[in-house]
C-alpha cells in the first residue's frame, strides 16, 4: 500500500507543479507572439528576394512540432504501393533494423533495432505504447497494415518535446499511426471496402466507415477478418563439395493457419487550438505455431489464442498561448492461451491475462514567448520550450502455471525536457526518472511480497545544426542512455527465480548528416541522402542461463556485454518525366558490427551476435502514371551466424527477395461540381519472385514465391 | 528517354549478378583438430554425443581417435552426407552394442542406428520422446515418456519401455511403467526403470519399476526418492540410483539398492547430475540447482561402491574446476583412468571437453558441439 501511495504522491506532485507555472505566467504570455510565426515570417521575407526558391525555404524552416532528428517514415503512396501484409513487412524497408521472422502469415515477427534486442524497441499505436509486461516483445506480425497511414521509426527517441514520459523510455521507438478521418469537399462520410486474397489460402476482407458527426467530431470504424491456411512448400537442399546433390527434400509447412478478427472504433474531436480522440481496439485470433523443422519431425501441433482489447484516449490543447497540455489514458486487457497437445512432448495448456492501466500528463511551456523572462533574447529566430511529463502505469499478470506468482507492477515515469531553436541550431535535452514497484501474489500465501527496483535516471541529448538556411543540410548528433526493465517472464516465470535481476542498459552515440534538395525544373525533382554512424553498448544484458542438469530449467541473469558499431544510410531520388510519369528510387543500407564481449575465454568472444548480418539493405523503384503504379523492391540480408560462436557450422547464407506490385486506381463516373466520385482500386502483388528458399531463423523455412490480389472500393 | 531506362537496366544487371552469386549449401564435412595424446590399448577411441538445444536440430556426434589423438567434430554429417537434416534434434543417450552404435535422438523421436566403426547410418527406430537405452541378448530396450494419455482428472501420460530387435530394428513389445521413465538397467533377468514424474511437478514419481525380462511385465515398484534419474549396476549385485530432488527441500542424492532383495540399503549425501562406473569407483558430478540457495552447487566426487564411502568431493586437484561453467557429461578411460568432463556452458554455444589425469590435473581440452553430454567407448 505504501508503494501505491508513494507513486500517487509523486504523480500528483509533478502534475501540480507543472500546472501552477503556466497560471502564474498566463497574463504575461497573453500578448506574446508565437515564435513559430516569427520563423515563418523570416522565411517569407527571404523568399521575397529569392522568389524561385520559395519552396525550399518553407520546407527548411521546420515547424517546432517536428522532432529534431526526423524519423524514417513510410506513408501515403509509397507505403500503399509496397506489398506489406503486416507492420513487420513495412519495417524491412528501414535501415538499422533486423526482422526476426519465423515465417508464414501467422509466424512471429519481431524487430531488433540496431542490434540492441527487440526488448529495446517501444511500439506506439496512435501515440500510446503497446506494452507487453509479460515478455517485453511486441509481435509486429499481429498488426495489420490495413488501417495504418504512417509507420515511423526513431532511433534514440522521438526528439519531440511535447510527449508523454513513456516516449522517452526506449532505445528506439516505432510509431504506428492509423488513418484519421478526412472529408474532402462536402462529403460527410467515407466508406472503403477491401478484399485481399492470395496464396497460403489468404482471405482478408475489411471495411472502413468514417462519418462526420458534426463539423468538429468525426467517427471512424474499421473491421477486418483474416483467414489463411498458411501452408506452403519449402525446400532444403545440400550439395557435396564437387557440386553433386547430397540431398534435396521438399515438404509442406503445416500448422500455420490463422483466424483473426480485428475491430477498431475511434472518435476524433477538434476544438480551437486543441484536439482529442478516443479509440477502442479489439483483436481476437487463433493460430497454429508452425515450429522448427528438425530431422524426423515435419508436423507440429502447438496452438495459440490471443485476445487483446484496449481503450485509449488523448486530449491535447493550448490552454493559453505558450502553454500546452496533453493527457493520455489507456486500459488494456490481453489474454493469451498456449496449447501443446503433442503427445510426444510435455503437455501444456497455459493461459495468461495481463492488464494495464496507463495515465499520462504532459505540459509544454514556450519560454521564449514570455517576454518578461527573455526580453533581451527575443529575436525572430529564437525559440525555447520546456516540458514536464508524468506517467503512471499499472500492470498485472495472471496465469495458470504451477507455482505461478501473479506479479503486479507499478511504474511511475517522470520526464523533463527542454528544447532550444536558435538560428541554425536546434537542441533538446531530456531526463527521465523511472520508479518501479513490483509485488507478487502467491496463491498459497495471503500477503503479497513487495519488491522495489532501484530508481533509474536516464538522460538524452539531441543536437541538429543547419549550416545554411537555404539548404536542407542538417548535421546531427545524439546521445542517449536508457534501459529496459526485466519483464515478468525474466523475473517470475515459474518461480521467484531472479528477483535480484537488474535492468539491461543501452547507451547510444550517434552522429549523422542529411541533405535534401528539390528542383523546380528538370527530370530530377528531389534528391535526398542521409548517413548516420553509431556506437551502442548494451550492458548487463539479460540472458537465460541454464541451471542444473537435464530438464531445461533456466535462470535469468545479467550477464552479457555487447558493443555495436554501425552505419545506416538512406538515399532517394524522385524523377518526373513527360506525360505525367513519375519515378521514385529509394535505397537503404545498414552495416553492423555487433560483438559479444562477454567472456574472453568463450568461443563467442568478439563474435558477431546471433542473426545480425554485417550488411543488409533494400532498394525500391516506384513508377506512377495516372492511376497506374508499379513497384519493385529488393531486400537483401547478408551473411550472418545463427550463434555468436562464429564457426563454420553456425554460418547462414545471405538471402534476398524480389517483390513486384502493380496497382491501378480508377474513378467510377466523372467528377462533377467538385464532388468526388466513387473509385475502384486494384492491386496485384508477387513476392519472392525468384522463389528463393531461405530462412531468417534456423529451421524456420520462409515461403517461396507468393502472391496476392487486392480489390478496394472507395466511396 | 535514355535516363528513364538507365536505372532499370542498372538494377536488372545488379539483380542478375547478385542472384547468380548465391552459393549452394555444401554438406558439413566436419572438422578435425589435434588434441591431447595417444592412448594405447584395446580401445579405438570414444564417441561423444552433443545434445544441441531444442529446436536447433544440432545433435552431433564427435569422435576422439586414441591412435592419432585427433578430435573429429560432427563425424555423423561427414560420414552420412546424404541424410536430410543430419542427425536430429536433442541427443539423449549413446550406446555401442555389438558392432553397432545407437544414438537416442529425443526430439526427433528416434534411435539412429549406425555402424560403430564407420559411423555410417544403418537405419532408425521410431520411438516418440525416447530417453535411455540398454541391451540384453538380441534385444534393445528404450524408455519413452510418450505412453497412453489419461485424463484422471488431470491430463497425464504414463511412460513405457519398448523392446526392439537389434537385427531387424523392429519394435517387438511394450511394457508400461511410471510417469516419465528415465534411465534403465538390466541385472540378470530383471530390468530396473527409474520413474521421474518430471512432467508432473510438484507430484514427482518416487519409484523404480522392476520388470521381468522373460515375460516383459512389471513385477513391482521400489519406493526410493523423488524424481529419479540415473541407474547403474555394479559388479557386486548393487544398483546405484540418483534422485534429482525437487530443487527445494529435497536435495539430489545417491541411493543404493540390493538387487537380491530389491530394497534400498544405503543412501549417500552426494548430489548427482550424472555418474560413471569404473571398476569399483563411481565417479559423480553434480551441478545442482537449489531454489533455496538460489545457486548451483558443483561437486566432483568419487564413491567407493564396496565400502559405500565418498572418497573425495573434488577429484579435480589443480583448481581448474572454476573453468567449467556447466558440467554436463562424464566418463573415465578404462585404460589410463583419464577423466573426461564436458562443459555445456550456455547451452546454445559450443561446449568444451576437458581431459583430466587420474590424479585430477587438467591435461587438455577441445571444443565440441553444442551441449556435449554422452560418451561411448569404441573397442578395436
Amino acid at each position: 500500500m505504501k508503494n501505491l501511495q508513494q507513486s500517487i504522491f509523486v504523480l500528483i506532485f509533478v502534475c501540480l507543479t507543472a500546472t501552477c507555472v503556466p497560471c502564474l505566467r498566463a497574463a504575461q504570455v497573453a500578448d506574446s507572439l508565437s515564435s513559430d510565426k516569427a520563423v515563418l515570417g523570416q522565411a517569407a521575407i527571404d523568399s521575397l528576394s529569392h522568389l524561385l526558391t520559395l519552396d525550399e525555404v518553407v520546407v527548411s524552416a521546420r515547424r517546432r512540432e517536428e522532432p529534431i532528428i526526423p524519423a524514417q517514415t513510410l506513408e501515403g503512396n509509397r507505403l500503399s504501393s509496397l506489398s506489406t501484409q503486416s507492420v513487420a513487412d513495412a519495417m524491412r524497408y528501414f535501415s538499422g533494423v533486423q526482422i526476426k521472422d519465423f515465417g508464414g502469415v501467422g509466424g512471429i515477427k519481431t524487430v531488433d533495432i540496431r542490434s540492441m534486442g527487440s526488448n529495446h524497441l517501444g511500439v506506439f499505436y496512435d501515440g500510446i505504447e503497446i506494452g507487453n509486461a509479460q515478455n517485453g516483445t511486441v509481435d509486429l506480425g499481429k498488426f495489420s497494415m490495413e488501417n495504418i497511414d504512417q509507420v515511423a521509426l526513431y532511433n534514440g527517441q522521438k526528439s519531440d518535446i511535447f510527449q508523454p514520459a513513456k516516449d522517452y523510455g526506449s532505445a528506439g521507438t516505432l510509431y504506428l499511426k492509423t488513418r484519421r478521418p478526412k472529408f474532402t469537399d462536402s462529403k460527410t462520410f467515407n466508406v472503403v471496402a477491401t478484399m485481399k486474397a492470395g496464396t497460403f489460402g489468404l482471405a482478408n476482407p475489411s471495411v472502413l466507415y468514417e462519418q462526420k458527426i458534426t463539423e468538429n467530431i468525426h467517427l471512424s470504424a474499421n473491421a477486418e477478418f483474416t483467414y489463411a491456411h498458411g501452408r506452403y512448400h519449402f525446400r532444403y537442399r545440400k550439395v557435396m563439395t564437387d557440386g553433386s546433390v547430397a540431398w534435396d527434400t521438399t515438404a509442406v509447412r503445416q500448422n500455420g493457419d490463422v483466424h483473426t478478427w480485428r475491430a477498431e472504433v475511434g472518435l476524433f474531436g477538434y476544438m480551437p487550438e486543441g484536439k482529442w480522440h478516443v479509440k477502442g481496439y479489439f483483436y481476437d485470433s487463433e493460430k497454429g505455431i508452425p515450429g522448427a523443422i528438425v530431422n524426423n519431425v515435419w508436423k507440429i501441433s502447438q496452438r495459440q489464442w490471443d485476445r487483446n482489447a484496449f481503450v485509449h484516449g488523448n486530449f491535447t490543447k493550448t490552454i493559453v498561448s505558450g502553454y500546452d497540455l496533453q493527457v493520455n489514458m489507456k486500459y488494456s486487457n490481453d489474454w493469451m492461451r498456449y496449447l501443446n497437445p503433442d503427445t510426444t512432448l510435455m503437455y501444456m495448456d497455459n493461459s495468461f491475462t495481463q492488464q494495464e492501466v496507463y495515465v499520462s500528463m504532459a505540459h509544454r511551456l514556450n519560454l521564449s514567448g514570455m517576454h518578461a523572462l527573455v526580453e533581451p533574447w527575443r529575436s525572430s529566430a529564437f525559440n525555447w520550450d520546456l516540458s514536464i511529463a508524468a506517467d503512471y502505469q499499472w500492470n498485472y499478470l495472471e496465469g495458470n502455471l504451477a507455482n505461478f506468482v501473479f506479479p503486479e507492477r507499478q511504474t511511475v515515469l517522470a520526464a523533463a525536457a527542454t528544447q532550444l531553436y536558435w538560428k541554425y541550431l536546434r537542441m533538446q535535452a531530456s531526463v527521465l526518472a523511472t520508479f518501479v514497484f513490483d509485488k507478487i501474489h502467491r496463491p498459497t500465501v495471503e500477503i503479497p511480497v513487495a519488491t522495489k527496483q532501484k530508481p533509474q535516471v536516464t538522460p538524452a541529448v539531441f543536437v541538429s545544426y543547419q549550416p545554411y538556411l537555404k539548404e536542407e543540410l542538417f548535421i546531427r548528433a545524439f546521445y542517449k542512455n536508457i534501459f529496459r526493465m526485466p519483464t515478468f517472464n525474466d523475473l517470475y516465470y515459474t518461480d521467484i527465480g531472479s528477483i535480484t535481476l537488474e535492468p539491461e542498459y543501452a547507451a547510444q552515440y550517434n552522429g549523422g548528416v542529411q541533405y535534401d534538395k528539390s528542383f523546380l525544373r528538370g527530370v530530377v525533382s528531389r534528391v535526398g541522402v542521409k548517413v548516420d554512424g553509431y556506437f551502442n553498448q548494451v550492458k548487463n544484458k539479460i540472458v537465460a542461463i541454464p541451471k542444473g542438469n537435464g530438464q531445461y530449467r533456466w535462470q535469468m541473469m545479467n550477464y552479457g556485454y555487447v558493443e555495436i558499431r554501425g552505419c545506416d544510410a538512406n538515399a532517394n531520388l524522385m524523377l518526373r518525366f513527360p506525360h505525367d510519369v513519375y519515378m521514385t528510387l529509394a535505397a537503404a543500407y545498414t552495416f553492423q558490427k555487433a560483438q559479444d564481449l562477454t567472456d574472453p575465454d568463450d568461443y563467442t568472444y568478439r563474435g558477431q551476435i546471433a542473426y545480425i548480418p554485417w550488411h543488409s539493405g533494400s532498394a525500391t523503384v516506384n513508377l506512377q502514371w495516372n492511376g497506374l503504379a508499379l513497384n519493385y523492391s529488393f531486400i537483401y540480408v547478408g551473411e550472418r551466424y545463427h550463434n555468436s560462436a562464429n564457426i563454420p557450422s553456425n554460418y547462414e547464407r545471405p538471402w534476398y527477395t524480389h517483390d513486384l506490385a502493380l496497382s491501378y486506381e480508377m474513378a467510377l463516373g466523372k467528377k462533377s461540381n467538385g464532388k468526388i466520385t466513387p473509385r475502384l482500386h486494384f492491386a496485384l502483388e508477387i513476392n519472392n519472385m525468384l522463389n528463393q528458399q531461405y530462412e531468417v531463423i534456423l529451421n524456420y523455412p520462409m515461403p517461396g514465391i507468393n502472391g496476392k490480389g487486392i480489390v478496394k472500393v472507395i466511396l | 528517354m535514355r535516363s528513364f531506362y538507365f536505372p532499370y537496366c542498372l538494377l536488372l544487371v545488379v539483380a542478375v549478378v547478385v542472384l547468380s552469386c548465391r552459393t549452394e549449401v555444401v554438406v558439413n564435412n566436419g572438422e578435425q583438430e589435434e588434441a591431447g595424446y595417444r592412448v594405447n590399448g584395446n580401445l579405438s577411441g570414444f564417441y561423444l554425443l552433443n545434445e544441441g538445444s531444442m529446436g536447433s536440430n544440432k545433435a552431433t556426434l564427435d569422435f576422439y581417435d586414441f591412435a592419432t589423438a585427433i578430435y573429429h567434430r560432427n563425424i555423423y554429417a561427414q560420414r552420412n552426407p546424404n541424410v536430410p537434416k543430419e542427425l536430429g534434434d536433442v541427443g539423449n543417450d549413446l550406446k555401442i552394442y555389438g558392432s553397432r552404435l545407437y544414438a537416442v535422438i529425443n526430439c526427433s523421436n528416434k534411435i539412429e542406428v549406425m555402424d560403430a566403426q564407420t559411423c555410417k547410418r544403418i537405419g532408425q527406430i521410431d520411438i516418440p520422446n525416447c530417453r535411455y537405452l540398454r541391451f540384453s541378448g538380441q534385444y534393445g530396450y528404450i524408455t519413452s515418456y510418450a505412453g497412453p494419455v489419461q485424463i484422471t482428472p488431470q491430463y497425464s501420460q504414463v511412460g513405457y519401455v519398448a523392446r526392439f530387435d537389434t537385427a531387424t530394428l523392429e519394435l517387438k513389445a511394450q511394457c508400461l511403467v511410471g510417469f516419465q521413465p528415465d534411465e534403465l538397467e538390466i541385472v540378470g533377468d530383471k530390468m530396473y526403470v527409474a520413474n521421474s514424474g518430471g512432467y508432473m511437478v510438484p507430484n514427482y514419481e518416487n519409484t523404480i519399476s522392476v520388470i521381468d525380462l522373460g515375460s516383459f511385465t512389471e513385477l513391482k515398484r521400489i519406493p526410493v526418492a523423488v524424481n529419479l534419474h540415473h541407474l547403474r549396476a555394479d559388479n557386486h549385485g548393487q544398483l546405484w540410483v540418483s534422485s534429482r530432488g525437487d530443487y527445494y527441500g529435497n536435495a539430489s542424492r545417491l541411493y543404493c539398492i540390493d538387487t537380491a532383495t530389491d530394497e534400498v540399503v544405503d543412501s549417500l549425501q552426494v548430489g548427482v547430475s550424472d555418474f560413471w562406473l569404473d571398476d569399483d569407483r563411481l565417479y559423480v558430478y553434480s551441478n545442482e540447482w537449489s531454489y533455496l540457495d538460489m545457486s548451483d552447487a558443483m561437486t566432483y566426487a568419487i564413491v567407493d561402491v564396496v565400502k559405500h564411502e565418498v572418497l573425495t568431493r573434488n577429484f579435480i586437484t589443480d583448481g581448474t574446476e572454476k573453468d567449467i561453467q556447466k558440467p554436463y557429461g562424464l566418463c573415465v578411460n578404462p585404460i589410463n583412468k583419464d577423466i573426461y568432463i564436458t562443459d555445456a556452458k550456455m547451452y546454445v554455444t559450443p561446449g568444451t571437453l576437458f581431459c583430466y589425469s587420474a590424479d585430477g590435473v587438467l591435461q587438455w581440452k577441445v571444443r565440441t558441439g553444442d551441449i556435449p553430454a554422452h560418451f561411448s567407448f569404441l573397442g578395436k
